[in-house]
């Protein structure tokens, strides 16, 4: 028993000792720590101490803001000492522009008139041809805020063909050069064998340069823009879109990072191009170098050269683009290089190895968004840290690469209108796009800032903001013709709309020639009703922006459209959920047709559409402001000559801007009183030119927007429960099932 | 433990021979060991309140007793800052080096009293208060690092907020004494009162080689886009006053104008205005009748009448910021903190933290020049903007003015992303205030892509072990012309998938996966095997299917399922044998804002014969559970993300009078 005892007493002293150190050693390296600290605590080199005296403020309570400045000089004087110290290479907006003129008539751009026997290259043909048929043109020199040349100065490479000799003194005779104020340059290339200078060769005064491959030391901040380099093969509109079809998961692809081009051996720029091999594993990290370029290559090979060539012609730079996650765009002599638009448009996301370059459009563009951008200094790291990049990450690097590429860079035009409103954007800073605008879809081409500053204006940003568009509509009837009976179809469709739940207000647009009819003319409802008389009576003002319209989303209507309430209800819930689309009831498709090279268009029924018609559909008031202030005059003037064709341009302008199809909505089809029909009034849709006019206007569209921008859809939307067999009661729409 | 072992095997080999004055031994060895847990227990679990105010009276020192160095009058001065310095010009990057946290280390060199031969000290005030509060909040910081050959930034301790306190020669010997100088390189100064008079430079007068500096109040001319970070000029005035914050909306003014110094054309200007507009203006000035000091900076005037301030600012719905002999001004921040808009008038000046700020949601910038037109500008902007503009100001002084830590905080995150550009903070997270960050949302597949018909999509089949049921299920959905692969989640563990050769014979290749375990949510998992973006997700009890029937699901979501789903859905999922289907609805509509897409009249889905036990959507608690689901779902996305919508998808012709065989899926409805 004793020894039992005994026995537990020494267990249990043996088990405190075992709690004992334990304990002590949870204990010790915190107190270690806390010693360490305290020791540190009496060395120089310690966390910022907490200092016990009282101290002093950075700025005393009554020196808040100096005397000294009333008594100083004007501040306007100040500003003309600022414009004639900060010249040159200093030159901001604030002083080496006029904002005067652009106050005066808005932001208008000149183009010289074209001398005979200048020598024009084709891009530089292709940026003026761009900006004259822009809206920003103007041909009238004293209207104009900014003035570009008709000289070529793209190329100002001096061992280049399409170099422009004498260009100096060409430039000082213009009769407006005003030591190039308020003028804007446009180059590609500068400088030349062996050092690549970034000077143009003549004298820019005070003009601004829109130039590629610009270096942060040179680049004027808010005063020049720079532009990607682009080839001569570059699209002057449209342009291709980008090659991401659709996204996979995981997104990596075959290779991670791929780079295939020249290497200089020896002078400007040619360190990261020589180096690029100690990165090369010809598995998922492909950087393959040529020597080969230029007539005597063989005299300046070094000892990788061969090796080199031969591993460089086993790949295909188009196969890597196409399946590479990454694509190094080291510097070449010039610090831009085409593979950086090859790589965005290839989705292929751009990893920038070029110290000093000032990215395309920078002022505007986040690019890290769509890119990474490395150091030149950390070539060796580049693996390591593009692998360390999180899928979610190049998923969204990826389309961002696509989404820019289709905003600013895939056309001449692109280029050049972006460049046009970065500058428009400074000269009317207090309606300017903010970087949202600018880098999130449609892109700064689309949205424009003079609409409305509030983001919740526009059908686009609703998700980012986290808000809902306004849950009301605004009806437009178009109407010309003269009200004679009380049965006319426009009156029924009146009372239909304005009984809807979701009508805030009709507005009765007065396009005929005939008076206004009296008030009392127009049905009693419980929303207002507003007529307003059309200007000039012509087509397009169907789309202009009234200030009347206070609602998010526009029901636009022909006068003799059938609509019933249901109907309108139905497609305003579907609107909602679809606000930057056209969503309607008259769905038409186009289609190329082979034989004739041209676009048809037509009205069959068919298993797709492309169109859905104006005569009644709802979109947002937006696109109202779009059709009146971004389409050319030429456009909206032949709409008007025809009085045909605004609804297929306004599906043309909504589906540029979206990408997408617009949505037609149920079964309906027949939506116009005299197709039914029943009376054989003179309208429009009766004339038999109105169709071969419709197929012209298509044509005629997609010239002028570049490329088709109309998209198929297969999808019609119906009510949940419509056509099903169950009980009529439990249906919300049940209207529309009747035909 | 390896001790306590040996000494308990040893144990019955001695307790024999054991004698009482061993047993003693052993009492009193026993006791002490106990008192000695006791004692460390004690220390160990004592409240940690004691130590820390201990260590704090350690640290609370004297800046007196700061070590004191005499600057020798040919001491070397830097040179003046070079304008062309950029991040990969002048900034050595080999020092922060790859590291996977993304992060610089950040140094500050200790504090030292600096004085001229005659013992006159360099600055009139030393370290402010101010300076201080940044440096300790960098300190407690995540940059923080007290090993200087780990640096990648040094910090000076040199104070050179206000230039007007400084002897500019001596700070400028000062800091090349500074042992890591090494000309200025990755050396970060900050200053928020730059120049002096008569000319007011725009950037700190102290030369200082390549140091990069955090300036208040740089012009276009001085600021080095890219190396230098344009931060606000702090205005002690907000650690001072309370205010209750201002929801934003219409308020009782229009434009305020609270600044005292304002040069006499500009007042003269405003004046103008106050005439034209009337109430709309209030227009303050100093109280000519108060004393000059603290209490005066608190109180402002118009005819007589006294006004609080900073408190009248949240009366007005613009506040006019002004240039005055310098660019940047304090007001903007006292401006931003009520939630007022900032009119800014201030030609060439770089904004605070403008490289990753977007100033336009939250200011109007007006240039000077057009002073006079300001009130048409203002009212030209629609009102819903004021109140964004407004909720956008607050944040931004919530966020980046409110402190020193703050405004020091910021500085080192603008460098940190300038350094690890492809982890820096996007512009979502600098520009979104919690709001809006908690109510947007951003879909991650945001590019409108329609999707191809080339690469079709992938069936994914999770089933049991009901064969029959299955192989009818492979079979019609193999007639389908965009089906690119099957798959078949075998989630059975006891019994194999059948043999090879019973399978039915189909067009497109078939895969069969088998799980280690019996759950739904083996049903969204990524396999590797799913090639395409399009996904439909199907049970084995549904043969009612027509093959031209598809419901789209996207591969990305169920990714997401698996890696991003809040974690204890998936859990619940598993446990309960049901409402996967839910989940994954939750968590789209929660990653996208929209509703799913309903595609044709379907709503029959099960087999008529398939009423056997091991049915699971015919348990009878089922629909119980799943209502269950929806609400706990919604507890864990903290919002109901989900949306209702009363539209279907349907093909352009269906149910249209029209010929069957000239539609594209003339299969569909025939129930």
């Amino acid at each position: 028993m004793q020894a039992k005892k005994r026995y537990l007493i020494l267990l249990s002293a043996g088990a405190c000792v075992l709690l004992l150190s334990f304990l002590g050693g949870l204990q010790l390296p915190a107190a270690r720590s806390r010693q360490d600290r305290s020791r540190t605590g009496h060395r120089p080199d310690q966390p910022w101490p907490h200092f016990s005296d009282p101290l002093h403020p950075f700025v005393p309570w009554d020196h808040t803001d100096t005397e000294e400045y009333n008594v100083h000089v004007s501040p306007r004087q100040k500003r003309d000492v600022n414009t004639s110290v900060y010249k040159g290479r200093r030159c901001r907006m604030d002083s080496c522009f006029d904002f005067s003129v652009c106050q005066r008539t808005g932001f208008k751009v000149y183009v010289y008139p074209q001398q005979k026997g200048d020598k024009i290259s084709e891009s530089y043909q292709n940026i003026l041809a761009t900006i004259e048929g822009s809206r920003f043109y103007t041909s009238d020199p004293g209207q104009a805020c900014l003035f570009v040349l008709s000289l070529d100065t793209l190329d100002r490479d001096q061992l280049s063909p399409q170099y422009v000799h004498n260009l100096k003194t060409k430039v000082q005779n213009l009769p407006l050069w005003n030591d190039g104020r308020n003028h804007l340059i446009f180059n590609l290339y500068s400088g030349t064998w062996p050092d690549y200078t970034e000077d143009l060769g003549f004298d820019i005064g005070q003009a601004m340069l829109a130039k590629a491959s610009i270096s942060t030391e040179n680049f004027r901040p808010n005063f020049d823009v720079s532009i990607p380099l682009f080839s001569k093969e570059h699209p002057r509109t449209g342009g291709e879109r980008g090659f991401l079809r659709y996204n996979s998961i995981p997104p990596f692809r075959k290779y991670m990072l791929v780079f295939k081009g020249k290497r200089y051996l020896t002078g400007i720029g040619s360190d990261t191009r020589n180096a690029l091999y100690h990165v090369h594993n010809a598995e998922d990290v492909v950087l393959l170098t040529t020597c080969k370029h230029g007539k005597d290559w063989q005299k300046h090979k070094d000892a990788r050269c061969d090796k080199d060539n031969a591993e460089y012609d086993k790949y295909d730079y188009k196969e890597m683009l196409h399946n590479s996650t990454f694509c190094l765009v080291p510097r070449g002599r010039r610090l831009g290089s085409f593979r950086f638009l090859e790589a965005l448009q290839a989705a292929c996301v751009p990893v920038m190895l070029s110290n000093g370059w000032e990215l395309p459009f920078s002022e505007i563009i986040d690019w890290n968004t769509a890119a990474v951008i490395g150091d030149e200094r950390l070539l060796l790291q580049i693996p390591t840290t593009v692998r360390s990049i999180h899928q979610d990450k190049i998923l969204s690097l990826r389309q961002q690469t696509q989404f820019l590429w289709e905003a600013y860079f895939s056309s001449v035009e692109k280029i050049v209108l972006t460049t046009l409103e970065i500058i428009q954007d400074r000269v009317l800073e207090h309606s300017s796009r903010s970087s949202l605008m600018w880098n999130s879809h449609p892109g700064g081409l689309f949205a424009l800032p003079q609409y409305s500053g509030y983001l919740g204006d526009f059908p686009f940003f609703y998700a980012t903001l986290g808000i809902k568009p306004h849950p009301k509509f605004t009806a437009v009837i178009h109407a010309v013709s003269p009200l004679v009976s009380q049965s006319q179809p426009i009156l029924k469709l009146l009372v239909a709309v304005a009984k809807s739940q979701y009508c805030a207000q009709i507005i009765v647009l007065w396009n005929c020639d005939k008076a206004l009819p009296a008030k009392h003319r127009w049905p009693a409802t419980s929303v207002p009703v507003i007529v307003i008389e059309g200007e000039n009576k012509v087509m397009s003002s169907r789309f202009l922006p009234y200030e009347t319209i206070v609602t998010d989303a526009v029901l636009s209507l022909d006068e003799d459209t059938v609509l019933s309430t249901t109907e309108v209800d139905f497609a305003f819930t579907v609107w909602q959920s679809f606000p930057e689309r056209i969503v309607g009831y008259p769905a038409r498709s186009h289609f190329w047709d082979s034989n004739k090279e041209r676009w048809g268009y037509t009205s069959k029924w068919t298993n797709d559409y492309s169109m859905v018609l104006t005569g009644a559909a709802i979109y947002h008031r937006y696109y109202h402001y779009l059709y009146t202030n971004y389409l050319p005059s030429s456009l909206k003037n032949m709409v008007d000559q025809l009085a045909n064709c605004e609804d297929i341009l306004m599906n043309f302008l909504v589906s540029a801007v979206t990408k997408l199809p617009p949505i037609k909505v149920t079964q309906k089809k027949q939506y116009k009183e005299t197709m039914m029909g029943q009376s054989s009034r003179a309208s429009r849709w009766a004339d038999p030119d109105h169709f071969a006019q419709r197929q012209t206007c298509m044509n005629k569209f997609a010239s002028w927007f570049g490329a088709m921008p109309l998209v198929h859809s297969q999808m019609r939307l119906d009510p949940v429960l419509f056509k099903d067999q169950v009980s009529i009661l439990r249906k919300k729409y049940r209207d529309i099932e009747r035909l | 433990m390896y001790t306590s072992g040996k000494y308990s095997s040893r144990g019955p080999a001695l307790i024999p021979r054991m004698k009482t004055k061993h047993r003693i031994y052993y009492i009193t060895l026993f006791s002490v060991v106990l008192l000695g847990l006791i004692a460390t227990g004690m220390f160990q679990f004592w409240p940690h309140s004691i130590e820390s105010t201990a260590d704090w009276t350690l640290d609370k020192r004297s800046v007196h007793d700061a070590p004191l160095i005499r600057l020798p009058v040919s001491s070397p001065i830097p040179e003046r800052g070079d304008l062309s310095c950029r991040m990969h010009t002048c900034f050595d990057v080999y020092r922060c080096g790859y590291n996977p946290k993304n992060r610089i280390k950040v140094y500050i060199y200790p504090l030292q009293r600096f004085v001229d031969e005659l013992g006159v000290p360099i600055s009139s005030t030393g370290l402010s208060r101010e300076y201080n509060d940044l440096l300790s909040a960098i300190s407690d910081s995540d940059f923080y690092t007290d090993d200087v050959t780990r640096a990648c930034l040094f910090i000076p301790s040199i104070d050179v907020l206000n230039q007007n306190s400084l002897r500019i020669r001596e700070t400028a010997q000062a800091l090349a004494m500074l042992p890591r100088w090494d000309k200025g390189m990755n050396h970060l100064l900050f200053n928020m009162l730059p120049g002096g008079p008569p000319d007011y430079n725009t950037a700190l007068d102290v030369p200082r080689d390549r140091a990069l500096l955090a300036g208040g109040g740089f012009s276009t001319w001085t600021y080095r886009q890219g190396y230098d970070v344009s931060i606000p000029v702090y205005s002690p005035l907000s650690a001072d006053v309370e205010q209750p914050e201002k929801q934003p909306g219409p308020r009782r003014y229009f434009i305020l104008s609270s600044q005292t110094a304002i040069h006499r054309e500009y007042r003269a200007e405003l004046e103008r205005l106050k005439e034209e507009n009337g109430e709309a203006l209030l227009l303050l000035d100093k109280c000519s009748n108060l004393s000059q000091g603290a209490a005066s900076a608190r109180k402002r005037c118009y005819k007589g009448q006294v006004y609080d301030y900073p408190q009248i600012l949240q009366e007005s719905s613009f506040c006019v910021v002004l240039r005055g002999a310098r660019l940047g001004q304090a007001a903007l921040s006292d401006v931003l903190q009520a939630g007022c808009v900032p009119v800014i008038l201030a030609d060439s000046y770089i904004l605070p933290f403008s490289e990753v700020l977007d100033w336009k949601r939250a200011s109007v910038v007006i240039p000077e020049e057009k002073l006079s037109e300001m009130y048409t500008i203002l009212k030209s902007i629609p009102h819903r903007q004021v109140e964004e503009m407004q909720r956008q100001a607050h944040w931004f002084w919530e966020a980046y003015f409110s402190s020193m830590k703050a405004i020091g905080l910021t500085t080192l995150q603008i460098i940190n992303d300038r350094i690890y550009p492809y982890a820096a903070r996007t512009y979502e997270q600098w520009n979104n205030p919690p709001v809006v960050k908690w109510s947007s949302v951003n879909s991650p597949l945001f590019l409108p892509l329609i999707p191809p018909r080339a690469p079709g999509f992938t069936a994914v089949v999770l089933t049991y072990d009901r064969v029959e049921s299955l192989f009818r299920v492979i079979t019609e959905i193999s007639k389908v012309p965009s089906l690119a692969k099957l798959l078949v989640v075998w989630n059975n563990q006891n019994k194999s998938p059948p043999e090879e050769s019973l399978w039915p014979k189909i067009g497109v290749p078939l895969k069969v996966v088998r799980t280690k375990e019996n759950k739904l949510s083996n049903r969204f998992f990524p396999y590797d095997e799913i090639e395409t973006e399009a996904v439909l997700a199907i049970d084995d009890d549904i043969i009612m299917l027509t093959s031209d029937e598809l419901q789209f699901g996207y591969e990305y979501f169920n990714y997401l399922y698996t890696y991003k789903m809040p974690g204890d859905i998936k859990n619940w999922v598993d446990a309960h044998m049901n409402c996967e289907d839910i989940a994954m609805n939750f968590l789209v509509a929660n990653i996208t804002g929209k509703a799913p897409i309903k595609v044709t009249p379907r709503k029959k889905f099960k087999c008529p014969e398939c009423t056997a036990i091991d049915g699971l959507s015919l348990d009878q608690t089922h629909m119980v559970e799943r209502s269950e689901c929806i609400n706990k779902f919604a507890s864990v996305f903290g919002t109901m993300p989900l949306k209702v919508v009363e539209h279907r998808a349907d093909p352009v012709l269906y149910k249209d009078d029209f010929p069957e065989k000239l539609k594209s899926f003339p299969n569909i409805g025939s129930l």
